[in-house]
C-alpha cells in the first residue's frame, strides 16, 4: 500500500515536472506545476509529515499557483517559440544530471538498510511541538525571514516599476 | 591587542540581542531608509538617504568591534555565534559596504528613480551576509544566504535601460537559485546523516564516524552550492556575463562581500563541522583550487573588456583563496580570512575606479579605451595602478601578503605542489594586469576624443582613499588584521567547549 502510493505519486511528480518543461503554453506548464506540488504533498504525507503536506497544498498548490495562473491570464501570455537549446546544455547538462542521479541513487541504495524509514501516522506532530521548534529553537531564522520578504518586495518594486 | 581570552565561554550571560547587534542596526537603518524614501518628494536628491545608510554601516562596524569585548558564545538557541571569526568577517563586509556606499553616492543619482531602494537593498544584503558569517545553524545560513543573494540579483539589474544589465540580473538569478538548491539539498542530506543542522552537532556526528558516505555526498552538494556563489571553476560560467552587465559599483560589492560571507560559511562547514573528515574534502578543494586558478587566469588573458577581465581574475583569486583551505586548521583559516580582506580592498577599488572613469553609461569598457588615460585622469589612473599592482601581488601591497600567507600555509602543510601551481598562475596573471597598466601609462591617448566631463565628488575620493590606505596598510602593517584573523581561527579549536554550553538544537524527536 505504502509502496504503491509512493510509486504512483512519485511517478506523477516526475511526469508533471517533465510536462512542465515540455509544454509550450505557459498555462499548461502552470497546471503541471500544480500536479507536481500536490503529488509532492502526498509524498510528504507518506513520510509522516502531515503538517508539511497540508501546508504544501494550502500554500503552494493553493495560494501561489492561483497567483501564477492569474498572472499568466492577465498577461495573456501566448505560446512560446521552441528553441533547440544550447549545445553546452546538451553536452554538459545531460551527463551532469545523469552523474548526479547516479551518485544519489547509489548512495541511497548503499545506505538503504541503515537509513530507516518513517511511515504515515507513525508519529503525530502536535501544534505544540511545531510551535516549540518554530518560535523557540528556530526563532531567529523565522524572524530573519521577514528581512528576506522585505528584500523580495523591494526587488519587485525596483524591477517592475516604471522609471519616471 | 585582541584579547585571546574571549574564546572561553564565560558564565556571565550575554544578552542575545548583543550577539546580533550589527545586524539589528543595519536592519533598522534599512527599514528607515525605505520608509523615508517613500515620503520624500519625487525628483529630489536621495543623497541624505545614502548618508543615513553610511551612518548605519558605521554604527554596525562599531557594534562589531564592541562584540570583540564579549566572550565568544552562541545565542538564540545555538543559531548564531559571535566570536573573533565572525567579527573579522563583519568588519570586512561592513568595510566593503561602507566604501561601496561612498563611491556610489552620486552614481545612480539622476539616472534612476529608485536610488533610495538601492541603499536599502545594500543594507539588507549586508544583514544577510553578516548573518551568514555568524550562523552556526545551517538553516540560518540558508536564509541569510538567500537574503544576500536576492538583494544582489536585484542590484545587478539596476541599469534597466541598458540591455546587458537585466540580462546579467536574470542570468545571475537563474544560476544562483540553481546553486542554492544544491546547497539546500546538501543541508538536507547532512540532516539525514546526523539528525541535526547545527554545525557543532554535525561535527559530533561526523566525528562519530557514522554514515561517512552520506556526509561526503552532503559536503559535495554544499560545496557545489558555495562554489557557484564564489564563482569557482567549473561553476563560474555566469561570472563574466554578470560582471559585464551589472553596474560597476555593484560589481565591486558583489564580487567581494557575498564571497567573503560564503567563504566564511565554507570555513565553518569544512573546518568546523567536517573537521575530522579533512581527508575527504581536501582533495575536492585541491582540484577546485587548481581548476579555478588556471581557468580564471587563462580566461582573463583572452579578454578585451576590462570588466570581463576582472571577472576572470576574480575566479582566479577565489582559486588562490581555496589554496588556503588545503592547509592545516588554524593556519589555513587565518590565511583564508586575511585573503578575503586583502582581495576585498583591491577589487572594490578597481571597480570603483572603473565606475568613475566609464560613468553610468559604461563608456569605457574595452582595454583600448584606457589608452593614455594616465594623462587625462592622473589621480584615478594612479589609484587603479595601486589596485592592479596589489592584484598582481607585488610587495608592500595587500595582495602580496594575502598570497604570501596563503602559499606559506599550503607549503607548511605539505602542499608545496599546489603552492607552486599558484605561483605559476600568479606569473600568468601579472601579464594581463600589466597589459592594462601599460595601456594606461605607456600609450598616447587617442586623438579626437571629446573632453571628459566627469568630476570626482568628495565622497568618492574619500571611498577610494580608504581603499588605497587599506591596500597599503594590509601590505605594510598586516599584523593587527592578521592577529584578528588568527584569533578567529583559534575559535575553531575550542568548539567543543562552546558546543557543551550551547543549547540543544531544534529537531523532531522520534
Amino acid at each position: 500500500m505504502h509502496l504503491a502510493l509512493f510509486l504512483i505519486f512519485g511517478l506523477l511528480c516526475i511526469g508533471g515536472a517533465l510536462n512542465l518543461l515540455l509544454q509550450r503554453h505557459p498555462i499548461n506548464s502552470a497546471l503541471s506545476l500544480i500536479v507536481v506540488m500536490s503529488s509532492l504533498s502526498v509524498l510528504y504525507l507518506l513520510l509522516g509529515a502531515e503538517f508539511l503536506a497540508l501546508a504544501q497544498i494550502i500554500v503552494y498548490s493553493g495560494a501561489i499557483m492561483v497567483l501564477f495562473v492569474f498572472v499568466i491570464m492577465l498577461l495573456n501570455a501566448g505560446e512560446e517559440q521552441r528553441t533547440h537549446g544550447s549545445r553546452a546544455a546538451y553536452l554538459a547538462g545531460i551527463p551532469g544530471v545523469l552523474a548526479l542521479f547516479a551518485v544519489l541513487a547509489s548512495t541511497f541504495f548503499t545506505l538503504r538498510t541503515n537509513l530507516g524509514s518513517a511511515r504515515l501516522g507513525s508519529f503525530l506532530v502536535s501544534t505544540g511541538d511545531l510551535s516549540r521548534v518554530l518560535f523557540r529553537n528556530l526563532l531567529l531564522p523565522f524572524e530573519v525571514t521577514s528581512v528576506l520578504i522585505l528584500v523580495a518586495i523591494l526587488g519587485a518594486v525596483v524591477l517592475a516599476g516604471k522609471e519616471q | 591587542m585582541i584579547p585571546m581570552t574571549t574564546i572561553t565561554t564565560s558564565a556571565i550571560p550575554v544578552s542575545p540581542a548583543l550577539r546580533i547587534l550589527p545586524e539589528i542596526l543595519l536592519t533598522v537603518t534599512g527599514v528607515l531608509v525605505m520608509l523615508i524614501e517613500s515620503v520624500l518628494a519625487p525628483n529630489t536628491s536621495r543623497k541624505p538617504l545614502g548618508v543615513m545608510a553610511i551612518l548605519g554601516t558605521l554604527a554596525a562596524l562599531a557594534a562589531s568591534l564592541y562584540q570583540l569585548q564579549l566572550p565568544a558564545g552562541t545565542a538564540f538557541f545555538g543559531t548564531v555565534q559571535s566570536d573573533a571569526f565572525s567579527v573579522f568577517f563583519h568588519l570586512v563586509i561592513g568595510g566593503i559596504v561602507l566604501v561601496t556606499l561612498l563611491v556610489s553616492l552620486d552614481y545612480f543619482e539622476g539616472h534612476t528613480s529608485y536610488v533610495g531602494e538601492y541603499y536599502a537593498l545594500i543594507l539588507f544584503g549586508a544583514v544577510g551576509m553578516m548573518l551568514m558569517t555568524s550562523s552556526v545553524e545551517l538553516l540560518m545560513v540558508f536564509i541569510s544566504l538567500e537574503i544576500s543573494s536576492i538583494s544582489t540579483y536585484i542590484l545587478a539589474g539596476y541599469r534597466k535601460r541598458s540591455a546587458t544589465s537585466p540580462e546579467a540580473s536574470i542570468k545571475y538569478f537563474l544560476l544562483g537559485s540553481f546553486a542554492t538548491a544544491f546547497f539546500l539539498y546538501g543541508i538536507a542530506l547532512c540532516f539525514g546523516a546526523t539528525g541535526s543542522t547545527n554545525i557543532y552537532d554535525i561535527a559530533k556526528g561526523v566525528a562519530s564516524g557514522a554514515s561517512p558516505l552520506l556526509l561526503t555526498v552532503a559536503f559535495g552538494m554544499m560545496l557545489i552550492g558555495i562554489g557557484f556563489k564564489v564563482s569557482l571553476a567549473p561553476f563560474h560560467v555566469w561570472t563574466p556575463d554578470v560582471y559585464e552587465g551589472a553596474p560597476a559599483p555593484v560589481v565591486g560589492l558583489m564580487s567581494t562581500a557575498p564571497k567573503a560571507a560564503a567563504f566564511a560559511v565554507l570555513l565553518r562547514i569544512a573546518y568546523g563541522a567536517y573537521g575530522t573528515m579533512t581527508h575527504v574534502w581536501m582533495p575536492l578543494i585541491w582540484m577546485l583550487a587548481v581548476l579555478s586558478m588556471t581557468i580564471g587566469n587563462l580566461g582573463a588573458l583572452t579578454q578585451h573588456n576590462v570588466k570581463r577581465m576582472l571577472a576572470y581574475s576574480s575566479i582566479a583569486h577565489a582559486g588562490y583563496l581555496l589554496v588556503a583551505f588545503t592547509a592545516l586548521a588554524p593556519m589555513g583559516i587565518a590565511a583564508a580570512s586575511f585573503y578575503t580582506a586583502a582581495y576585498a580592498a583591491m577589487n572594490v577599488g578597481a571597480f570603483a575606479i572603473i565606475s568613475y572613469l566609464s560613468g553610468y553609461d559604461e563608456a569605457r569598457t574595452n582595454l583600448g579605451d584606457y589608452a593614455g588615460i594616465a594623462r587625462r585622469h592622473p589621480m584615478a589612473a594612479a589609484a587603479l595602478a595601486v589596485f592592479l599592482i596589489s592584484l598582481i601581488g607585488i610587495p608592500f601591497t595587500a595582495g602580496f601578503f594575502g598570497k604570501f600567507y596563503v602559499f606559506t600555509a599550503a607549503i607548511n602543510s605539505g602542499n608545496a605542489w599546489l603552492a607552486i601551481l599558484g605561483l605559476l598562475n600568479s606569473g600568468v596573471a601579472a601579464f594581463y594586469y600589466l597589459r592594462l597598466l601599460g595601456q594606461m601609462y605607456m600609450l598616447p591617448q587617442e586623438a579626437g576624443l571629446a573632453p571628459d566631463t566627469i568630476r570626482a565628488r568628495p565622497s568618492f575620493v574619500l571611498g577610494v582613499a580608504i581603499l588605497v590606505i587599506a591596500v597599503f596598510a594590509l601590505g605594510i602593517f598586516p599584523n593587527s588584521a592578521l592577529r584578528l584573523a588568527r584569533a578567529g581561527a583559534a575559535t575553531f579549536n575550542v568548539q567543543h567547549r562552546i558546543a557543551a554550553a550551547a543549547f540543544p538544537v531544534a529537531r523532531f524527536e522520534r
